[in-house]
């Protein structure tokens, strides 16, 4: 469904903030993975998503979504095949725009937008539905700009938009992460509900690492640049953070260093 | 200072706002919904007087030549555009490169001449300071139909795209919209409507000048914000993109208004282009003031100060 074969980054290149990100990122995904990425900070969580998306384009490797090689597609090209998520609620929706025209928006992803109507009467009905089916409200506010909205209405929100069109590849970047912890709990059920109803083919980075152990049926560690654990199936489902925290210092060699995803048991 | 002079001088404030009210809107249509200072405009209505003019000049007929004013005024749009989106080049710098180039451009258009001659009494023309009332309903009418127009466009899936481009570049990535191409088709509009203005101005006052465009960002700027401020202020929340768009319109009008109140005071005319300047600084600081008022650390400071009294 997915396969990244032997991507890598490198930030800056020549200059004194040389960064290598992404050093040589192999994965393969089948249909319906539901992936968890977990690593310290600057381990290249996010970047392997930004690479996947196309934020920009990689120094080398190739990546192919379903059965497409995407690696020389620009990231509005590729966004036909990808719903995406991000950490920051203000950055997956336009705030002066109606929380209806945002999902008419991501309705039209990746086909031409020409001069039909931007939104059409029965789209309402629907996404009446489908916000219903959120349990917040929002579809009796369909109308409301979304910069009305709260984050974790937003995160929902841009879920929804993310999975309107089901993508090829859902990547989450650590959505929940700027939501507070009731809210952000609230928003995973919605991502779990979603995912296995469309049997979606997703990847999500998380900080969390009890997040990564309930969530998914895989898991993979990432450490400077590098997936240096992945695990599935049983093994995975009876992971304690324990473990991860011992594989990871067998395989790094050095202690996990990420308060964040250690204190958050 | 005689108060029918003032009201005499009304309707052709009236002409006058209309004919910039078109410009305004296509400053709205970058300024507030693309979120793109383009300083293009100062050139572009410059563009659209030119053309108009040397077009009538040699036979045209008004409309016709309205008509390629606009197209002038897309290639222009284009060129800033594709400076920006192609090259790189930050939006403000490279409305000012096309400004600057189409000052030789508009010369060259005026055969090297600095002004150009429409004398109304020898060409048909669509308006004219000399018909001031029939210039008023035809220029109403242009507006309406073109406000008409704007409500459709931006209520289409590419409308949207622009609207979402302006607001939120990231995500509209994310949806798989091109803003590049967006951003360029914007531009493109906006200039065209602003070389239209051009080219009905050039017509009202009898001439085009290679400096008639001199400022015209601001005078757009001032009529988008007065009709921002004086809509908010009427309609606040039931403010609507129709609603809006009249007020931009509203806006320029309201300024030329004050322009000629200005005049009607004996104000020097060398004076104008600050009075310009100090309208759109005032109503620019409008709604920060007003929060000010409402949120400063001078009222902060009494409050805590008067508890801090009952407190002793």
């Amino acid at each position: 469904m997915i396969q990244l074969t032997d991507i890598r980054k490198t930030f800056n290149p020549g200059t004194i903030n040389e960064k290598l990100a992404l050093d040589g990122v192999s994965l393969t995904m089948k249909e319906g993975d539901f992936v968890t990425v977990i690593g310290g900070n600057g381990a290249g969580k996010s970047t392997m998503l930004n690479a996947i998306a196309g934020t920009w384009p990689v120094d080398d490797g190739s990546i192919v979504i379903d059965g497409i090689n995407v690696t020389g597609l620009s990231e509005y090209k590729r966004a036909k095949y990808l719903g995406r998520v991000f950490q920051d609620p203000m950055t997956g929706t336009a705030a002066s725009m109606g929380i209806d025209e945002n999902l008419a928006l991501a309705a039209r992803r990746g086909r031409m937008r020409g001069l039909g109507w931007g939104i059409h009467k029965k789209e309402r009905e629907e996404y009446r539905k489908l916000l219903a089916e959120l349990n917040l409200g929002l579809e009796d506010r369909m109308t409301s700009k979304v910069g009305l909205l709260s984050g974790g209405q937003r995160q929902a929100l841009t879920l929804l938009m993310a999975t309107l069109q089901k993508p090829k590849v859902l990547l989450l970047d650590e959505h929940t992460a700027a939501l507070d912890p009731k809210t952000a709990k609230t928003v995973l059920e919605t991502t779990q509900q979603i995912v296995s109803e469309h049997q979606l083919t997703t990847m999500m980075v998380t900080h969390n690492m009890r997040d990564a152990i309930h969530y998914g049926n895989r898991i993979i560690m990432m450490n400077e640049g590098r997936i240096i654990l992945d695990i599935s199936g049983v093994e995975k489902k009876n992971l304690t953070i324990e473990d991860l925290l011992h594989k990871f210092e067998e395989v790094s060699g050095e202690e996990f260093t990420n308060d964040q995803a250690i204190l958050s048991k | 200072m005689d108060i029918t002079a003032l009201i005499s001088a009304l309707p052709g404030n009236v002409a006058q706002g209309l004919i910039w009210g078109i410009m305004a809107l296509g400053v709205f249509l970058t300024f507030k919904i693309l979120d793109f200072a383009d300083l293009t405009v100062d050139g572009s209505l410059a563009t659209g007087g030119a053309v108009t003019v040397m077009l009538i000049l040699s036979g045209w007929s008004a409309p016709a030549a309205l008509v390629a004013a606009f197209a002038a005024g897309i290639l222009a749009g284009l060129a800033t555009g594709l400076l920006h989106t192609l090259l790189g080049i930050p939006d403000i710098l490279s409305g000012i490169l096309l400004q600057l180039a189409l000052y030789s451009i508009n010369l060259n258009i005026m055969g090297g001449a600095a002004n150009m001659a429409l004398p109304v009494s020898q060409y048909q023309l669509l308006v004219s300071l000399r018909y001031i009332v029939p210039t008023i309903m035809v220029v109403a009418g242009i507006v309406i139909v073109l406000i008409s127009v704007m409500y459709w466009y931006f209520g289409t899936e590419q409308g949207s795209a622009i609207r979402a481009t302006g607001t939120n570049p990231a995500m509209s990535r994310a949806q798989g919209i091109n803003i590049d191409l967006m951003k360029v088709i914007a531009l493109a509009l906006s200039n065209g409507m602003v070389a239209f203005s051009g080219g009905l101005l050039s017509q009202y006052q009898g001439f085009s000048d290679i400096n008639m465009g001199r400022g015209a960002i601001v005078i757009g700027l001032a009529a988008v914000i007065i009709g921002e401020v004086i809509g908010n202020a009427l309609f606040g929340k039931r403010m609507n993109f129709i609603i809006r768009l009249l007020f931009v319109v509203f806006g320029a009008i309201l300024y030329y208004i004050a322009i000629g109140v200005v005049l009607w005071l004996r104000m020097p005319t060398n004076n104008l282009k600050m009075f310009t300047a100090i309208i759109v600084a005032l109503f620019l600081a409008v709604p920060h003031l007003k929060d000010k008022a409402n949120n400063s650390f001078a009222k902060a400071g009494r409050r805590g100060e008067s508890i801090h009294d009952s407190a002793n």
